[in-house]
């Protein structure tokens, strides 16, 4: 009998094409999902040396980084650069023969929402992009992470990556999450307690009962900031509410090959006795939502709590506490429910799905925003916006005072006309914290989509729980 | 690829922990479609005032640092985004070498393709360096991939590990892509393989 094999294991042997004396293996690649900012150099390399997309059926394309989300963008984009490059993702599907999807196109959206939706995404695949949340995939079961631009080069023309095989990392939330605590508070809870590099060389696989409870979507939530923690990939083992998922997507297998690909997707778990190298657990009772006060993603409070002071840190830490404090322009001591917020973000591929729209609009029904707050909704894609349309969520934000906006990544990441100014405080459903993120200057707190929703309400960052006892 | 060999030259300290790839190269850079001209941007938060006027106290806008070639960095740099413009951009600024006790696997990859070497090194040769580095162009500091060291101004020499594999891409400025390509006979295998055993992939 061979020995136990974690869930990467697994999915790491069955993609091996060669594997050198030294480990250094090459590795298959299922799926390769490109967006336009990362890619045009790469079909350039392809262009320059006469080479051709190997699989280009396996490979699908979508605008997201740069496009507007307003009206109208179908036909222009002002920024000229933006338009360059998504003109550019244009050309380059077109000349390449990739999938593609084009912005006029309602199945447009955020790379990591338009590939699980359309069951591009598949348990045990391998799926890469140039892009960090990639990870998104891992919900799946999939070995899904990002890569840099000579990789997606490498992998247009090859269809395969040179990979080391990372090691094993468990993180397991026992028992059940308590009311008004979600997916985006278990995943900065673990990088709150592990540390940005804590998952650095990992591939981690996320367990417990309180994962198991996640519907997908939460899982995706988990899985995409994965890479916050360090770690390439996070992977969930699928289960009947995978396949549950996945059964009837556009390009899920159908009839006798799902037969078949279901009895595979059942044997994609860790085998009892599996060796970890590193092992974390967190009681999910203990999990409260929280919000980050600084500029790294492990920078995670409780909203309860207070800011801290950099004197609370160590070494390295704590001069990087008192630059995020001068940039935040916080105060340590403060109560983080006293820290005001002038602009709301609900969306990205951490927090744009259908259950996040829900979970903000079940806080914003029948309610207002601040006045002079600015607050916007980007779903995740145009298939997440129609369906919020149709349940009548749209309604609910727009009533609000929320502006309701076309799919991308927008905010999340600045790259469109949708910033923050100079020491504007935004309550973000995004990834990253980082300095100038969202917009020099600007700074993000980041949080659930339920908890960005109270701030929205009263102005301040703000314990939804309070909210939710008030609306019962 | 340019070859990475042996280099000898002045290192910007930058103490910092978890610089990150957004600090690198901001989301605004990444409009180009071209590999070249980053290295103006580089930093450019840090480096430029509001006004696009440098910075007097950042590393790289005082006089001894301005043609640095190595960077002595905190722990968990390059963390975040995918982007390779942050190689890019150091490389177009002449950075050819980072040197830190842990890099984010993303951007320590990416970094091997384009010509940098990033060198891991345990906190205390790290601080050793950063002290030297403090001391400007007084202060030159030599990585040698063949043997595999990072030698201060003082001759005090620190061995670090690489992988052979990129090791030997990087001494000879080998395109990887040239090389898989060489190996199609394995993939086509592979392909047939998968297609009996996971024929809905």
């Amino acid at each position: 009998m061979s020995a136990p094999r974690t869930l990467y294991d697994k999915i790491w042997d069955d993609h091996v094409v060669q594997q050198d004396a030294d480990g250094t293996c090459l590795l298959y690649i299922d799926r390769h999902l490109v967006h336009e900012v990362t890619s045009p150099q790469a079909f350039e390399g392809l262009r320059m040396t006469g080479r051709k997309v190997r699989a280009p059926e396996k490979t699908i394309a979508v605008p997201d980084h740069n496009v507007p989300t307003t009206p109208g963008r179908e036909t222009h984009i002002d920024n000229e650069e933006s338009r360059i490059q998504v003109e550019a993702l244009d050309k380059n599907a077109r000349d390449f023969g990739v999938v593609y999807y084009p912005v006029s196109d309602i199945r447009q959206g955020i790379v990591h929402i338009v590939g699980p939706e359309q069951g591009w995404t598949l348990p045990g695949m391998t799926v890469v992009c140039g892009d960090s949340h990639t990870a998104t995939h891992g919900a799946f079961g999939a070995l899904a992470h990002g890569i840099g631009t000579s990789e997606v080069e490498h992998v247009l023309a090859t269809q395969t990556l040179i990979q080391k095989k990372s090691k094993n990392m468990k993180v397991e939330i026992t028992g059940s999450l308590r009311p008004g605590v979600t997916a985006k508070d278990i995943t900065l809870s673990v990088i709150g307690a592990t540390g940005t590099a804590g998952g650095t060389g990992h591939v981690i696989e996320y367990c417990g009962q309180a994962i198991r409870e996640l519907s997908m979507e939460g899982r995706m939530t988990v899985c995409n900031m994965a890479i916050e923690g360090g770690a390439r990939a996070g992977l969930i083992a699928p289960d009947e509410k995978t396949f549950a998922y996945v059964m009837g997507r556009p390009h899920a297998p159908k009839g006798a090959k799902w037969e078949a690909a279901l009895a595979y997707w059942k044997t994609l778990y860790t085998d009892e006795g599996a060796h970890f190298d590193k092992v974390v657990t967190l009681k999910g009772e203990d999990i409260a939502p929280v919000v980050t006060w600084g500029t790294s993603p492990e920078d995670v409070l409780p909203i309860t709590g207070v800011v801290p002071a950099p004197e609370d840190f160590t070494g390295g830490k704590v001069e990087a506490a008192r630059r995020a404090l001068d940039y935040m322009g916080l105060t340590p001591g403060t109560k983080l429910t006293d820290i005001k917020i002038d602009t709301v973000f609900i969306g990205s591929c951490t927090n744009g799905r259908i259950e996040d729209l829900r979970a903000a609009a079940a806080v914003l029904k029948g309610k207002k925003i601040a006045p002079g707050m600015r607050a916007m909704v980007v779903p995740g894609s145009g298939l997440v916006r129609a369906q919020a349309e149709e349940e009548g969520l749209a309604q609910i934000f727009i009533d609000a005072g929320f502006e309701w906006r076309l799919a991308g990544c927008s905010m999340c990441l600045a790259m469109n006309p949708d910033q923050l100014s100079p020491g504007e405080r935004c309550a973000a459903t995004s990834n990253r914290n980082f300095e100038g993120r969202q917009g020099r200057g600007g700074r993000t707190h980041l949080m659930s989509p339920a908890m960005a929703a109270a701030a929205a309400v009263t102005g301040h960052l703000t314990d939804v729980r309070e909210m939710m006892a008030e609306n019962a | 690829m340019d070859k990475f060999t042996k280099l000898t030259g002045v290192a910007a300290p930058m103490p910092l922990v978890n610089i990150d790839t957004d600090m690198i190269i901001p989301k605004q850079f990444l409009k180009t479609i071209q590999r070249s001209g980053l290295g103006k941007n580089l930093f450019d938060e840090m480096r430029y005032d509001d006004n696009g006027n440098e910075r007097p106290d950042f590393v790289l806008n005082q006089p001894a640092y301005r043609r640095a070639e190595i960077i002595v960095a905190g722990d968990n740099f390059g963390c975040g985004s995918s982007r390779e413009h942050a190689p890019w951009a150091l490389l177009d600024f002449g950075i050819r070498c980072v040197i830190s006790t842990s890099f984010a696997d993303i951007f320590f990859n990416n970094c091997f393709k384009n010509g940098i070497l990033p060198v891991v090194l345990p906190q205390e040769a790290v601080d050793e360096l950063m002290d030297d580095a403090r001391k400007g162009e007084n202060a030159r500091i030599t990585v040698d991939l063949e043997s595999q060291t990072v030698t201060g101004s003082d001759g005090k020499s620190y061995p670090f590990d690489v992988d052979p594999f990129k090791k030997h891409c990087l001494l000879n400025g080998l395109d990887d892509i040239g090389l898989t390509l060489e190996k199609a006979a394995a993939i086509d295998s592979f392909e047939g393989k998968a297609a009996t055993l996971r024929p809905w992939v």
